[in-house]
């Protein structure tokens, strides 16, 4: 196995725990934190691939990375306060239970 | 594949699967913490150091410590009756499952066309800054305009409402 397939193996995994997570749990934050993984593991990929690119001087795919993380830190500031919002109308964060669109 | 990366790919998964499946919310957010943390170190394992360090600081400083102060305002610690996974919980781990089959068969048949190991790039953190400030300028302006309105929308969206007992 080439390094660069061990890196983009341990992103799939990754990837499919968090999408495993959010779509699983009850807990709206934990749904949040199972998005917030398969950024992660997305963000893997492209540096792996970077690493491993025949140009990596031209900075792509550590760029792309870059931008990917803080648009991911945009997300989580605005779900987590999607979230608080959510518990003070509903009163619970279980999604299960949150079934109306109309309060 | 040196023993390094088994390690942090091991503490990775494990942190990773921990955050999924642990019943207490508040130890979900130390286990993610802990897969932020194995991923940074799997970035830097890839000589991307710049990168590594954003992911220190923004995740493990930024986003774990939103998540616990989200867990604690909404009281989420608490174990709900009903167990902590959905109802549809069975269709969910049956659509992960078939993904990471899909994604692993991709990877493992195409290992053999994939690049091997080649020369550690030497990118300084100044030719960094110099594509954020040549060729990249437009997207770092964008990310900066997103940065203060997703802040300005957060601090709205999760403000008291008009007429609402605090």
């Amino acid at each position: 196995m080439t390094p660069l397939a061990g890196y983009l193996l341990v992103a799939a995994l990754v990837f499919a725990i968090g999408l495993a997570g959010a779509l699983t749990r009850r807990n709206a934050i934990l749904v949040l934190i199972g998005i917030e993984l398969m950024l992660n593991a997305a963000n893997l990929n492209l540096i792996a691939f970077w690493r491993y690119s025949p140009h990596p001087e031209v900075l792509t795919g550590m760029m792309f990375a870059v931008f990917s993380i803080a648009v991911a830190a945009a997300e989580a500031a605005v779900g987590l306060g999607l979230v608080i919002a959510l518990y003070r109308h509903a009163h619970t964060t279980d999604l299960d239970e949150i079934n109306r669109m109309k309060g | 594949m040196n023993i390094v990366f088994w390690i942090l790919a091991v503490i990775t998964v494990l942190s990773g699967l921990a955050a999924v499946t642990l019943k207490n919310t508040v130890h979900c957010a130390l286990a993610v913490t802990g897969a932020f943390a194995g991923l940074a170190l799997l970035f830097l394992q890839l000589d991307a150091q710049f990168a590594g360090f954003a992911q220190i600081l923004v995740y493990i400083g930024a986003v774990a410590i939103l998540v616990v102060f989200a867990i604690l305002l909404t009281r989420g610690s608490d174990t709900p009756a009903q167990g902590v996974f959905s109802r549809t919980w069975f269709a969910g781990l049956l659509i992960a499952a078939a993904v990471f089959t899909v994604l692993g068969w991709a990877v493992m048949n195409s290992a053999a066309a994939l690049p091997h190991e080649n020369a550690v790039p030497t990118v300084t953190v100044q030719q960094i800054g110099q594509a954020l400030m040549g060729r990249y300028v437009l997207p770092l302006e964008i990310v900066a305009l997103l940065l203060t309105a997703a802040m300005l929308g957060a601090v709205i969206v999760a403000m008291h409402e008009k007429g609402e007992p605090k």
